[in-house]
This record gives structure tokens, C-alpha cells and sequence, in this order.
């Protein structure tokens, strides 16, 4: 019943194809890898996030090269003449084929899975010496709370920034005073919902000074859009410094006070 | 016909007259209520508005003559016998009323579905608009928010879910070798609840506060705060989903009890595996979306605490619930779409489907799977974190089954005789966009990505990849495939390929560059955004519009093929299945003689293999199997 393929297919179709495929695949990992896909990584986390989504390019190129190489070849191999009003092959289908689309497909997800769940402990592990930032979101802007800033500062309550302090660990416990937001700093790869009711947790690791952005993903109203607030990572010493006035801008640090809208961009 | 003849029959006089009666329902009920409770003012509008959009609704259904034949029966009034007047279309007029034609019902709902389709649209095309540059250009933030969620609404709700319906109401009975559906009054009732719907999404625009604004998730609590407009999403929902079970059910009693003799499971062409197996996802699924959207009418009219942490409500169940309905609701929006490729492919490729038990079992796999996978939807949400590992895994052995049918898809081209008709190039774009959408599906179950990308622009372009390049292609391809049975007309073959490549080339254009952008740290649901996205928001915006204008091909084309196109034989594709071997369009009860089937519905290329065979020897029909002679 069973009929090799590719009788129709010239001499070596296969061939051909596995070929073709193979350098579209190179040329398509090759261009995956050259996108500049993510805003700048600012925590110890970001690099293994970055890498964990290189893999999946890696895989998925050639996933979808496969399905676009036997699609176009098929078209163009096989295309009906006109007038031609013969029927195909009667091939009902081929076990050996159906098991290796089923079991090689399993074991790439299932390993693709247990990668992601080790970087994910990762990420999430718990560090010594954290810094705790109570964030509470709030229709539309962001305030941060420092219970416990360290360097003899008093606890720093309502900052509208978010200063941290370069190269340590910083454990955010996220609050809302209304509906659902998200907090994310794009260049930190970290995310969690502030949730009514419940108090969610991100750990992160700083470790680029500069400027960025708290953004606020999940929809919350009119002003969403622009519910921002500026994050600053900066040396112990000045982070220090900002914390004993009180966690208020302005006074030498050249950071424009932020209101409750638009920050500077990061 | 007298005046008062014509208001008491069924039909549009009747249902003008309802309108009225039905907010006086709501108006006497609120203010009955608020008169006993001794609240003030007795007379509260939002309470009314609530409680019209109840009734007033139903007012409908019972004007224009959904419920009739039940109420005299269940009254003990003398039922009218059935004469099958209400059955079947002569005249344009007849596919404005109660019918109870499946033929007639099937076209009824992909018109009106079609109609939602084009308001979706254009409320995508200001949305691109105003999202053309940073800042605000046209709409304000409110209105901004209201125009996505309705979009969304609109597309699923009345578009995608319904227009498959439709497109099974006509075909499945024919296929299985069925006079019709079988309960053909409930099928009626199902199809007037859909514009019902419809206009509700849309009127809450006029309401005051605007439209519904927190996107068609709605999440609780904002959507137990804001405006009247909710509620209109509110009940629209209900609606949207009682016509959806109760196709479903009308779809589940339809094929398991009214195959022809000899259509055995195993014999079933794959469009009616598919429907089966999406009717039971919307069997089980859709009632914790309707319960999910009582519970937040709830908190909104009554005061009741579902949703309100301080007082002990909890709303990441709302999260729960909402999505342990619409995750599986993508695969009542893909299912169907599945069935329809396979037939396409089959005939177009002139194969049979390579795989097809698989191809079965697959179906039934994506729905097993499809309801334990839920809460990849909330990985950020501050759900108990156990839950997040397990979720991912079974989100990404989804990709198993559904690459399953890609795989035979491709191998039934393979050694096939292929013919690019429009439905064919449709079914193709629908495998390569398909795959992309599988692939950033997979890149999104994989939990520290999502936890980036979560909510951004990347979420946008992988549901339009997997809804618009998966779903909507594959009711493209259906349509063409379809409409010279529906019509007895045949399609411009010309103007179809325009329409495929200008839609796919703009498809891509405008949903691939939004994978970048969401990366990069846009988030979605945004009427401005940082000045670092404008180039490629531009292009999106540009692409998005021609992308919208590809559509007016399709529609002259379907209007003019329909008026003028040249007369479409019993079976233009040769394919072997059922419906193909009655005139275009088939008569009013589909089979003069019941067929009986005696092999598989996609036997291309096996001499002598046949699918149904009609006693009557004097016709000579075109039965399965004559391909090879031809």
C-alpha cells in the first residue's frame, strides 16, 4: 500500500529539500539571533531570560522552516496542470511517520520545559542581604515604600521614585489601593499583577545604573497608558544618600522630580 | 392583512411592538422593587437600563416568533400543525424571519456574522489610527478603551464562534446526510440571539460613560467600577453564549442521532469530527463565562461582594473562572477551522487526508488538554505559584496534537494533484500563519518569557497570528470553498487570489512587526505609548489599513458572484463528500433520497471507492468514486 514518496518528486527530492531547508533555517537562526529583541538587560536575571528566549528562536525557526519548505515545495511539485483531473495518491497514512511527529515533538517541548523551569527557580531564588520595596499602585501612579533602606536611613515612605541600589538583591512586595495593575521595568524582565487583596513578590538584582521605567500593563482605567514612574538604579553610596533625605529627589542627583505622569525615558 | 392581524402574527410588526413592552417590563419591575424597598429614587435610570437590557431583548425573541409554537404547546393551546411553512427560503424576505431552515439559518448567521465583522473592523481601523503616532490624534483615552474592547468582543463573540456555527449549520447536515438540524425551532432561537447581542456590544457606545472599556477579559474589580457600559458586555455575553450551547447541543443531538445508514464515526468527514468536538468544548466550557459575567452584573446591580477584597471577595478567581471558559474558547475558535482545512486540502490536493483516525483522536486530545491549561494565562497574577510549572507543560504538549494535523496536512499535499483555487490558498496561509502562532504560543508558555512579555504587544500579534491568520483564513477558505453550494454560484477566482495575497502579504505586515515592539517593552491595551515605538507603529498602522481594505475585494466578490456569477454545478470541487452530490443549492429538505454510505468521505485516488450511494438508479449523480474515472 505504502509507496515511497518520493517516486514523483524527481531524484532526490529529499535531498533537495533537507538541503533548502537546512540553509533557510541558518539564515532564519542567523537573523533571529541579529534582532535586538529586548531593551537593556539591568539585572543578573535578564541575561538568562535573553538566553532562554535565543533557544526558542533557535528551535522554532527551523520547526517553521520544515513546515514552509514541504508547503512550497508540495505547491510547486505538485501543482495540477491545467485541465489535469486525476487524483493523487491514495496514501492513508504511515505509522512510522505518525510516531516520530508525535514522540520527537514531545520530547523537544518537555526538555524546552524543564530549561525553562530551572532558569525560572533561578530567577525567583531567594538572595541574602535583600533590600525589601514595598510598591503600591495605585489609578495612576506608582509609590514606594522602604521599610527597612539600611545605611542608618529611616524607613522611607511614599517615594514617588524608585530608587535601588546597584549589584543588590531587592524583594518587592506589590500592593494595590484599587483595581488590578502590573508592575514591570521592561529592562529588568520582571512582572507581577498588584492584586487586590493579596500581596505578590518579584525578586530582582540590579546590576546596570541608569534610568528606566515602571510600566504598568494590566489595563486599569483611563489613565493607564500613561501610569509610569521613573526607576533609577544608582551606587550604594548615593542610593544611601537619597534614602537619608528622606527618598526625595532633586538636590544634586539631576533627577527632574517626577509626578504622577511621565518620567524620562529610560 | 389587517394592522392588528400583523401585530399579532409572528414578525417584524409584532417585534416593534415588543421593544416598548419589554422596557416597560423593566421599568415596572425596578420600580416596583425600589417602591416596596422604600429606596429613592424610585425611579433609578441605571436600574431600568439594567434590567431593559433583559427584557427587552426577550421582548424580541418573543415578538418576532422564536417561542410561538412552545408557548401554545406548553399553554395546552391546539398546536398548528406543521406544514413546514416556516421552512426554507423563496424570496429575500423569507431570511428575514423565524425560519427554520438549517440552509436558511446557516446563511443567516455568516450574513450577520459578517456584518459584525466589517464593525470589529473598522473600530480595529480607528484604533490603528489613532495608535498611527505617539500622543493622542482622534479619540480620547476613554474612547480608546472602549474601542478595543468592543473590537474584541465583537470578533470573538460575534464573529468567530458564530460564523463557524454558521458555516456547520449549513454543511454538517448535509454531510452527514441529514434533512436538517435536529431541533430546528431551537436552532431559530439560537440565531435571533446573536444580533441581540451584537446591538447590545455596540449600543453601549451611546451609553453614558461610553462603551465598555476594560477589554473583553473585563477584569474584576475595574469592571465591577466603571461605567453603565459593562453591563452591556454583561448581558451580551449571556446572550453570545446561550445561542453558542445551544447550537452546540443542537450540533452534539444532530450527529449522533441523524447520520445517514452507514455513516459510522469512523466515516465521518473530519469538518463533522471537528464540530462535534468543539460543541463539546462549548457544552462544558461556555456556562463559566456566562456565570463569570453574572457574578460581576451582580456586584455591579445588587451590591453583592464576588468580586470586592475588602469585603472578602476574591478576584483572581475571577481570572479562574473567565479563563477556564476562554482558554478553551480559542479552541472553539480553531476547532471548527481545523475541519475545514482538512476537507479543503483533501479535495483541493485531490488525496485522502494522510492520517485520519490521528487527525480524530487529535481533535478529541485538544479538547482534554485544551481545559488544563487555564492559568498560562495568569502566570503574572498572583496565583498560588505551584500551579504556573504544570500549566506550562501542558500548555506546550498542546503544540503535540495540534502539530499532529500540521504534519498530515503537509503529507496530504505530498505525491497530491494540487489546485490552487482561492480556498486552497487560503487553507495554505492558514498552515504557514498557523504555525507562527503555534510557535509564539510555545514561546509564551515558557514561564520567565511570558513573565516579560505578559500583557505587551507580543500578546497582540500571537492571538491576531492564531485568530486572524489561523481562524479567520480557514472561514475564508470555508467561504469560498462553501459558497457555490450555498448560492448555486460560483466566486471570481481572480478577484479571490487578489484578495488572499493582499490579505496575507498586510497580514503579516501589520501583525508581524507588533512582535518586536512588544519585546521592546510596549504593553498592549495603550492609546499612547513612548516615542521609541513610533517607526514601526507607523508601519503597522499603514500595513493595518490596506490589510482592512484587502477586505472590500472579498465583498464585491461575494456580493456580485452572488447576484451575477456564472451557475455553479452540484459539485464544482469533485469532491466525495455528501453535500457535493445534491444540486447547488440543495433542495429544501437536502436529500430527495436518504444516501447510504458505504466508505470513507476523502477516498481520492482509490478506483472504484465510493462514499454515499443514492438507490435511485435513473439518476445518475455524480457519486464518491466517480474521480476515477474521470
Amino acid at each position: 500500500m505504502e509507496e515511497h514518496p518520493a517516486d514523483r518528486g524527481g531524484k532526490h527530492p529529499l535531498m533537495r529539500m533537507f538541503l533548502i531547508g537546512a540553509i533557510a533555517s541558518a539564515i532564519g537562526v542567523a537573523a533571529g539571533l541579529a534582532i535586538d529583541w529586548f531593551p537593556t538587560d539591568a539585572t543578573s536575571s535578564a541575561d538568562s531570560i535573553d538566553t532562554l528566549y535565543d533557544v526558542l528562536v533557535i528551535v522554532s525557526v527551523p520547526i517553521f522552516v520544515l513546515v514552509m519548505t514541504v508547503a512550497i515545495y508540495s505547491v510547486t511539485r505538485f501543482r495540477a496542470r491545467p485541465g489535469d483531473k486525476s487524483d493523487g495518491a491514495p496514501i492513508h497514512g504511515n505509522a512510522r511517520l505518525e510516531v516520530i511527529w508525535v514522540l520527537v515533538p514531545t520530547i523537544i517541548v518537555s526538555v524546552l520545559a524543564a530549561y525553562a523551569w530551572i532558569v525560572l527557580d533561578d530567577v525567583e531564588a531567594k538572595k541574602d542581604n535583600e533590600l525589601i520595596v514595598d510598591v503600591y499602585g495605585q489609578q495612576f501612579t506608582w509609590r514606594f515604600d522602604y521599610p527597612n533602606p539600611g545605611g542608618g536611613a529611616k524607613p522611607v515612605k511614599r517615594a514617588n521614585q524608585l530608587w535601588l541600589p546597584k549589584d543588590r538583591p531587592v524583594y518587592f512586595r506589590i500592593h494595590t489601593d484599587d483595581v488590578i495593575h502590573s508592575f514591570w521595568v521592561p529592562q529588568f524582565r520582571l512582572k507581577s499583577d498588584a492584586v487586590p487583596g493579596l500581596t505578590t513578590r518579584v525578586r530582582v538584582t540590579p546590576d546596570k545604573v541608569g534610568s528606566y521605567q515602571v510600566v504598568c500593563t494590566e489595563l486599569c482605567g483611563l489613565g493607564h497608558a500613561t501610569m509610569r514612574q521613573t526607576v533609577r538604579v544608582v551606587e550604594q553610596a548615593d542610593f544611601q544618600a537619597w534614602a537619608r533625605r528622606g527618598g526625595k529627589t532633586g538636590g544634586g542627583a539631576g533627577a527632574p522630580a517626577a509626578g504622577g505622569q511621565e518620567g524620562p525615558q529610560g | 392583512m389587517t394592522m392588528a392581524a400583523r401585530l399579532r402574527a409572528p414578525g417584524w410588526y409584532r417585534a416593534a411592538l415588543s421593544l416598548p413592552i419589554g422596557l416597560g417590563v423593566a421599568f415596572a419591575i425596578v420600580c416596583g422593587v425600589r417602591a416596596l424597598y422604600g429606596w429613592d429614587p424610585i425611579v433609578d435610570g441605571d436600574a431600568i437600563a439594567t434590567v431593559a437590557m433583559i427584557s427587552i431583548p426577550i421582548a424580541f425573541l418573543i415578538g418576532i416568533g422564536c417561542f410561538d409554537y412552545w408557548f401554545r404547546w406548553a399553554s395546552g393551546a391546539p398546536t398548528i400543525p406543521e406544514d413546514h411553512s416556516g421552512h426554507g427560503a423563496t424570496r429575500w424576505q423569507d431570511y428575514f424571519r423565524v425560519n427554520t431552515d438549517h440552509k436558511v439559518i446557516g446563511i443567516q448567521y455568516i450574513v450577520t456574522t459578517f456584518f459584525f465583522f466589517i464593525i470589529g473592523g473598522l473600530l480595529a481601523m480607528i484604533m490603528r489610527a489613532e495608535l498611527a503616532a505617539p500622543g493622542q490624534q482622534f479619540v480620547d483615552p476613554n474612547t480608546f478603551n472602549g474601542l478595543f474592547s468592543v473590537h474584541a468582543s465583537l470578533m470573538i463573540f460575534l464573529f468567530i464562534i458564530p460564523v463557524f456555527a454558521g458555516i456547520a449549520n449549513y454543511v454538517i447536515p448535509l454531510m452527514i446526510g441529514a434533512p436538517d438540524m435536529a431541533f430546528p425551532r431551537l436552532n431559530a432561537l439560537s440565531f435571533w440571539m446573536l444580533p441581540t447581542a451584537g446591538i447590545l456590544m455596540i449600543a453601549s457606545f451611546f451609553s453614558p460613560g461610553g462603551a465598555f472599556a476594560t477589554g473583553w477579559t473585563a477584569y474584576a474589580p475595574l469592571s465591577t467600577e466603571t461605567p453603565l457600559g459593562q453591563t452591556f458586555f454583561n448581558v451580551a455575553v449571556q446572550f453570545a453564549g446561550a445561542s453558542s450551547i445551544a447550537t452546540a447541543l443542537n450540533f452534539l443531538v444532530t450527529i449522533i442521532t441523524m447520520r445517514a445508514p452507514g455513516m459510522t464515526f469512523w466515516r465521518m468527514p473530519l469538518l463533522v469530527w471537528a464540530n462535534f468536538t468543539t460543541s463539546l468544548l462549548v457544552v462544558i466550557a461556555t456556562p463559566f463565562i456566562a456565570g463569570s459575567q453574572f457574578m460581576v452584573l451582580l456586584d455591579r446591580a445588587l451590591g453583592t461582594d464576588f468580586f470586592n477584597a475588602a469585603q472578602g471577595g476574591d478576584v483572581v478567581m475571577y481570572q479562574h473562572v473567565f479563563w477556564f471558559y476562554s482558554h478553551p474558547a480559542v479552541y472553539i475558535m480553531m476547532l471548527p477551522g481545523f475541519g475545514i482545512i482538512s476537507e479543503v486540502i483533501s479535495t483541493n490536493a485531490r488525496k485522502p487526508v494522510f492520517g485520519y483516525r490521528m487527525m480524530a483522536f487529535s481533535l478529541m486530545a485538544i479538547v482534554l488538554l485544551g481545559f488544563t491549561v487555564w492559568a498560562h494565562h495568569m502566570f503574572v497574577s498572583g496565583m498560588f505559584s505551584w500551579l504556573r510549572v504544570p500549566m506550562m507543560l501542558t500548555t506546550m504538549l498542546i503544540a503535540v496534537p495540534t502539530g499532529i494535523k500540521i504534519f498530515s496536512w503537509l503529507a496530504t499535499l505530498w505525491r497530491g494533484v494540487i489546485h490552487l483555487t482561492t480556498p486552497m490558498l487560503f487553507a495554505l496561509g492558514f498552515i504557514t500563519m498557523f504555525t507562527l502562532g503555534g510557535i509564539s504560543g510555545v514561546v509564551l508558555a515558557v514561564i520567565p518569557v511570558d513573565i516579560h512579555v505578559s500583557d505587551t504587544y507580543f500578546v497582540v500579534a500571537h492571538i491576531h497570528y492564531v485568530l486572524f491568520g489561523g481562524s479567520v483564513f480557514t472561514i475564508f477558505a470555508g467561504i469560498y470553498h462553501w459558497f457555490p453550494k450555498m448560492t448555486g454560484r460560483m466566486y471570481d477566482e481572480t478577484l479571490g487570489r487578489a484578495h488572499f495575497w493582499m490579505s496575507f502579504v498586510f497580514f503579516n505586515l501589520t501583525f508581524g512587526p507588533m512582535h518586536l515592539v512588544g519585546v521592546d517593552g510596549m504593553p498592549r491595551r495603550v492609546a499612547d505609548y513612548a516615542e521609541e515605538f513610533a517607526t514601526l507603529n507607523a508601519v503597522i498602522s499603514i500595513s493595518s489599513f490596506i490589510f482592512g481594505l484587502s477586505f472590500l475585494i472579498f465583498l464585491y466578490n461575494m456580493i456580485a458572484s452572488w447576484r451575477h456569477g456564472p451557475k455553479a454545478a452540484a459539485n464544482p470541487w469533485r469532491a466525495h463528500t455528501l453535500e457535493w452530490q445534491v444540486s447547488s443549492p440543495p433542495p429544501v429538505f437536502n436529500f430527495d433520497e436518504v444516501p447510504t454510505v458505504v466508505g470513507g468521505p476523502y477516498e481520492y485516488g482509490v478506483p472504484g471507492a465510493v462514499h454515499g450511494v443514492f438507490k435511485e438508479p435513473a439518476k445518475e449523480r455524480a457519486v464518491a468514486g466517480a474521480g476515477a474515472s474521470e
